[in-house]
């Protein structure tokens, strides 16, 4: 246990409760309402890292999401996270924290190496070098570079936490809870709108946490600990803190990230770990604040130096500072609250260090104006600095930190995130929003450039207001409380020049000065470019503290003003976001939705192996005992199907009910082939087509009534055969009277093929004569089974056997097969799934998905004669293009090896007897291949050139990615039953 | 009387209950759907005879209607243009769309729906909490009566509010229930914890 | 982005599915002379304006209604929403 050297007085952190927690295996203790990266610095730990490339000391550099050093790992196991901002974890007891990218500890780093080579390791050096030779690339020299350079690590493991996603409402959403926030939020409570607002920190309040601001006449904590109370009463108010909205898209649509248990050891049972949020806001306000940006100078990347408003906020608002001797160096005079504020705590401040020749006095230390810090000291941490003064002498001076301002950026990113281009602002030099906003969103507070308290209140209130106006709610203008309104007072200034040593701009990707300066020699002068051949402002901080560092080095480098040198794009998201998050409950078994066939849990009993057809779970095969290979088990249900009977859930099978007084007139221009004249009480098979004369889909339309049709769709295309049908109702033929209505899930169908299906089924329905007179094959009747339950009956087949199709109301469905499977015992039933489904429409030469994939026409598929000309249909017209019916277009056709040795493999080409393999005599394809029980030999279908006239002939199968060649015999598709006595039986 | 045993969309041969802290998720099985669309040029007589089987006139988008006759009660909900979802005790309506098929005659097309939905009834204080998690409707602003379709956990269906703030309808497609069942019960958790 | 349905008011425009070009409400007749050259016109020309755009949209997870979106393709704002049968009666499509 350490002593917490580096605690001073006052602060917001429960010094009565005693938190503890680890790192790098120190335990330590700091308390609630500490960060890990504020009790660290408490405990007097300054080094938390090593840099990205050079493996440099780093330690903490900011307050708050914007760090760009103090990454670190958290937990262990599923829970390990790596590349985490110190500054944002909230400290828990049992935090287990490491520091990353070291080996083997982090004062003792092997690859610190990387820094005496730095000269080979400027910008762009990995297009530059590892150039050669080449086979070293993917052996050598990436898993090399991988491993030195990457951050943290994860475990492989699951993440055992639960992730949520949400949907909120609201007329005006508030993002960020400082001063402008809060006064945004609280004109627009009162006003009796419905309020979100979301603030990043787990302590709402902002800068006024930070600061030892008065409002009004209280100290500003208290003013905000008092608004929050009076919106946390209110109905129409919700508060989110722990949530960062990331992004800001179209039509007011926000995405947010509630960290609901980062702060907790575990979630608590069934709660999630966090829930990402999109919300639908009327308006919006960005009060996001504003982000100090560093000052470059030689070696400023020490464990010590740090954004002076951190220092200022470690100090008010966690009682802790990085030393107990801290320095200033400064451009403007918010350094000069740094002082005063330190000051105040009691912590000795040698110096301030000011830029500007006219900068102000600070009482109480010792100010060096116009002067400059141009090197620093310290092997793991800063230990003294040099400073050359306005005369151009130089003094070194002793601290232990050393707080810098270069002035603030408004946080701009949420009004880029539609392209919108921030603007220049001379008077704070620093971006502001610019004109074209995301719609509906206004920006107020420091994020618009209002730097001072009173102006962060006045604006905020302002923007509620407009806000409210634009929604047609009048509001009372707030009285705004009394509140600091000092000036922005500032000398732009970048970068120390005339000093030995790199000077960092971007901590977090080792870009100095000197990366800049080259990438400028090399002509890589858009910022764009700058970004990409550099790195500077990626990775998880996005150049929050660097960005417009970069642009200023190159402005100068250039002779150009910021302004005309540009920013990159923000986009979001704004902060990090988990994978977690953005998968929500989508994961493992939850990814989809399962859809499962009423005869699920009957097949799951019988041990059926289930496949996914979309998201449909169907039964592809049902193993008995001994079979040891599921061939085995698909010839035994194709053979005994074709023997006596079987039974298998056709219910994925799309059905949508068509009907109206021109229902049959619809579906004739739907369908390729003729309906008009199809006889109530009978089947048609129906092929479609796209516009482009391509086939679409197919399936049945059964008429039950003259306005009644029951159309079938395949399984995958269900869905979007039915916007289709809904495309043709409302857009193309508006007039005419039918209504669709999708019934696939209500209604349990079941296929019953085989010779013995009649008899079958004769025990099953009730009362109706199924003889082949009185029901013939394409018949099709309302019936009733099982002594009075509602059916449908269709006589259709898909195995080319005496087949049928009964449908009952999807409870029943469970029932329903129970019954068939004992009705058909005497017969030897068996049920079949999806596997044999398909051998025996392969065997009987249907075509299916194979056939139909989206490049073959009717003429393909051997059905060219059912396209009509004499009607208007979907396709016939630009069916009939030459292109598509050359004399020697494809044919399906069926192919048997001449050795039944020989496998028939979907995919292979087919090329003449002789001659070249290539694609220039590629003469067709295999669209689907099976193992055929019946004929005892593998078949398969193809398309072939001009393959109708071409029966009996020989070819050679050629499969290039597997190196085979067999060789097949050109036959009709039609392997069983080619006449169809058995269907029509 | 036929023999055939129905099963609940779950499964079971009774329907699932789960409760929760300030909530209650309820399978429901016992109520009978059939849709109805009037035909074009039939709409008012279409509208006319369904007020008298119900007992209401029909309602406009995004909104249901109760209705009773005979001692019977109903209620119908808009789904789209001219066409409606009407609502009835299944014991007394297991034939509910042959029913309104006949009485509307050529003026509609009326199809069975009872078995294309499983229904869960969700009551109670946390129902908003559930809800939000699940789709993007905004539940809190919803009104008696209102009815909207919406995507719940990516399973498509209807979602009806019967007491603003504490008792909603969630019907989705059946072949989903135990998914969107799933989808339900660990969103409860969730809030609950 | 938000689509103001005609009749549901403001829905997510996950809801919905895309087709494309509103002009795809305009099937040529496949009587006329040269319905072959107007069919491939009509199926394969499409302006790809930047501004602009009236284009048909499914509300899949909503009440099936087509709908004729008029949005700009540079800023996403939608000026217009309407029926797309109403769009299609008006355009002299029928039976």
């Amino acid at each position: 246990m350490t002593v917490q050297i580096n605690r001073v007085d006052g602060g917001r952190v429960d010094r009565g409760q005693r938190i503890g927690f680890t790192f790098d295996g120190v335990r330590y203790e700091g308390h609630p309402g500490d960060t890990l990266a504020s009790a660290l610095m408490a405990n007097g730990v300054r080094l938390l890292g090593r840099s990205f490339k050079y493996h440099r000391p780093r330690g903490v550099l900011a307050f708050g999401s914007e760090e760009p050093n103090a990454l670190v790992e958290l937990r262990r196991g599923g829970r390990q996270e790596p590349n985490t901002r110190a500054t944002v974890a909230e400290l828990f007891d049992g935090l287990e924290a490491r520091s990353q990218n070291r080996f083997p500890t982090l004062r003792h780093d092997l690859l610190s190496v990387n820094d005496l080579f730095s000269r080979f390791l400027t910008a762009g050096f990995y297009y530059k070098t590892f150039m050669w030779p080449r086979a070293f690339w993917e052996r050598v020299y990436e898993p090399m570079i991988r491993r030195a350079a990457g951050l943290g690590s994860v475990s492989l493991e699951d993440d055992p936490d639960a992730y949520d996603k949400g949907f909120l409402h609201c007329d005006l959403l508030v993002i960020g809870a400082g001063p402008a926030g809060l006064m945004a939020a609280l004109t627009a409570a009162r006003a009796g709108v419905r309020v979100i607002l979301a603030d990043e920190d787990f302590e709402p309040g902002g800068r006024l946490l930070a600061e030892t601001h008065v409002i009004g006449d209280q100290p500003g904590a208290d003013w905000a600990g008092q608004v929050l109370d009076e919106l946390a009463a209110l109905d129409n108010v919700r508060l989110m803190p722990r949530s960062t909205v990331i992004g800001a898209f179209d039509h007011g649509v926000y995405g947010a990230v509630e960290r609901v248990a980062d702060h907790l050891p575990a979630p608590a049972s069934g709660t999630p770990r966090q829930i990402f949020w999109r919300i639908y806001a009327q308006r919006a306000v960005l009060c996001a604040g504003a982000t100090e940006r560093p000052i470059a100078f030689a070696n400023n990347d020490r464990p010590g130096v740090m954004l002076g408003g951190a220092v200022r906020a470690y100090a008010n608002r966690m009682a802790a500072v990085p030393d107990r001797r801290v320095a200033v160096f400064t451009n403007n005079d918010d350094g000069h609250r740094t002082a005063a504020d330190l000051i105040a705590k009691g912590i000795e401040v040698p110096c301030v260090i000011d830029t500007r020749a006219d900068a102000p006095a600070v009482a109480g230390t010792d100010l060096f104006a116009g002067a400059q810090v141009i090197g620093t000291r310290g092997r793991l941490g800063l230990r003294a600095m040099t400073l050359r003064l306005a005369d151009g002498s130089t003094r070194q001076i002793d601290c232990g930190a050393l707080a810098v301002s270069g002035g603030w950026n408004p946080n701009v990113q949420l009004t880029c995130h539609q392209r919108g281009r921030p603007q220049w602002d001379d008077a704070i030099a620093a971006f502001v929003p610019g004109d074209t906003l995301p719609a509906g969103l206004r920006v107020a507070g420091a994020a618009a450039g209002r730097m001072s308290t009173h102006g962060a209140l006045e604006s905020g209130a302002g923007a509620a207001r407009a806000a409210l106006a634009d929604l047609g709610h009048a509001t009372v203008a707030p009285d705004l409380p009394r509140a600091e309104d000092a000036p922005v007072r500032l000398q732009p200034f970048w970068h120390v020049r005339g000093a030995r040593g790199r000077a960092w701009l971007d901590f977090q990707n080792d870009v100095t000065v000197k990366d800049v300066t080259l990438a400028h020699q090399e002509n890589y002068v858009s910022v764009e470019h700058l970004k990409r051949y550099t790195t500077l402002g990626m990775a998880t901080d996005q150049g929050k503290t660097s960005n417009l560092g970069g642009l200023a080095v190159m402005a100068e480098l250039t002779g150009k003003s910021i302004p005309e040198t540009g920013t990159t794009i923000f986009r979001p998201p704004y902060t990090p976001v988990s994978f977690g998050a953005l998968a929500g409950r989508s994961v493992g078994r939850a990814f989809h939705p399962v859809r499962e066939t009423p005869s699920h849990t009957w097949a799951t009993e019988q041990g059926a192996v289930f496949t996914e057809v979309g998201d449909w779970l169907r039964a592809q095969w049902f193993a008995r005992p001994g079979e040891t290979h599921w061939r085995q088990t698909v010839d035994r249900e194709v053979l005994q199907t074709r023997r006596s009977v079987g039974v298998c859930d056709v219910t994925t099978l799309g059905k949508i009910d068509v009907q109206g007084a021109d229902a049959a007139a619809f579906l004739n221009r739907i369908y390729a082939n003729g309906f008009a004249k199809l006889p109530v009480g009978r089947v048609r098979y129906g092929l479609m087509l796209r516009e482009d004369g391509i086939a679409y889909d197919d399936g049945t339309a059964a008429r039950l009534a003259e306005d009644h049709f029951v159309v079938t769709t395949t399984t995958a295309n269900a869905v979007l055969v039915f916007r289709r049908m809904e495309f043709a109702r409302q857009c193309l033929w508006p007039d005419l009277d039918v209504q669709l209505v999708s019934t696939t899930e209500s209604w349990a169908q079941f296929a019953v093929a085989g010779p013995k299906s009649r008899a079958l089924l004769e025990k099953i329905v009730d009362d109706v004569d199924l003889s082949n007179d009185a029901f013939p094959f394409m018949a099709c009747a309302e019936v009733t089974v099982c002594g009075g339950c509602r059916a449908r009956l269709f006589r259709i087949s898909f195995s080319g056997e005496l087949a049928y199709e009964i449908a009952v109301p999807t409870r029943y469905g469970d029932a329903m097969i129970r019954a068939l499977m004992q009705a058909g015992e005497e017969f030897d039933v068996v049920p079949y799934g999806t596997e044999a489904l398909g051998v025996m429409r392969i065997e009987k030469g249907h075509a299916a998905g194979n056939e139909l994939n989206g490049t073959t026409t009717a003429l393909n598929l051997g059905l060219g004669r059912m396209v009509s000309k004499k009607k208007d249909c979907i396709g016939n017209t630009l069916s009939e293009r030459d292109g598509l019916n050359a004399p020697d277009a494809l044919r399906l056709v069926g192919l048997k090896p001449l050795d039944p040795g020989d496998p028939v493999a979907a995919g292979a080409h087919l090329m003449a007897e002789a001659g070249p393999v290539d694609a220039g005599h590629d003469q067709g394809y295999v669209t689907s291949a099976a193992y055929s029980p019946v004929l005892q030999t593998p078949i398969g279908l193809a398309y072939l050139k001009d393959g109708a006239a071409r029966m009996g002939e020989v070819m050679r199968l050629v499969n290039p990615l597997e190196g085979t060649e067999v060789r097949v015999t050109v036959v009709s598709p039609h392997f069983v039953d080619p006449d169809g006595g058995r269907q029509r039986a | 009387m036929h023999d055939l045993i129905p099963l609940s969309p779950l499964g079971g041969a009774a329907p699932q209950v789960d409760m929760f802290d300030g909530l209650q998720i309820r399978e429901v099985t016992d109520r009978a759907l059939a849709s109805v669309a009037a035909r074009l040029g039939h709409e008012a007589v279409c509208q006319g005879t369904l007020r008298a089987l119900i007992g209401a006139d029909l309602p406009g988008p995004g909104q249901s209607v109760e209705g009773s006759v005979q001692g019977l009660s109903y209620a119908a909900f808009w789904t789209a243009p001219e066409t409606w979802m009407i609502d009835a005790d299944h014991g007394a309506h297991e034939l509910l769309a042959q029913d309104l098929a006949q009485a509307l005659g050529a003026s509609a097309s009326v199809t069975e729906q009872t078995d294309g939905w499983c229904r869960f009834d969700l009551e109670g204080a946390r129902v908003c909490d559930l809800l939000e998690r699940l789709c993007a409707v905004d539940v809190r602003m919803m009104g008696q009566g209102g009815v909207t379709r919406t995507a719940l956990h990516h399973i498509g269906g209807y979602l009806w509010c019967q007491a603003p703030g504490r008792r909603f309808v969630v019907l989705g497609s059946r072949s989903s229930a135990r998914s969107l069942h799933h989808a339900l019960v660990e969103t409860a958790r969730s809030i609950t914890g | 982005m938000i689509i103001h349905h005609p009749l549901l008011g403001p829905r997510d425009a996950q809801e919905f599915v895309y087709l494309g070009d509103a002009s795809l409400i305009d099937r040529p007749d496949w009587q006329a002379e040269d319905a072959a050259g107007a069919f491939h016109d009509y199926l394969y020309l499409r302006d790809n304006p930047a501004g602009l755009h009236r284009e048909l949209w499914f509300h899949e997870q909503g009440d099936r209604s087509w709908l004729v979106v008029t949005r700009d393709t540079t800023t996403h704002e939608i000026t217009s929403v309407e029926l797309a049968r109403d769009v299609a009666r008006a355009r002299g499509r029928s039976r």
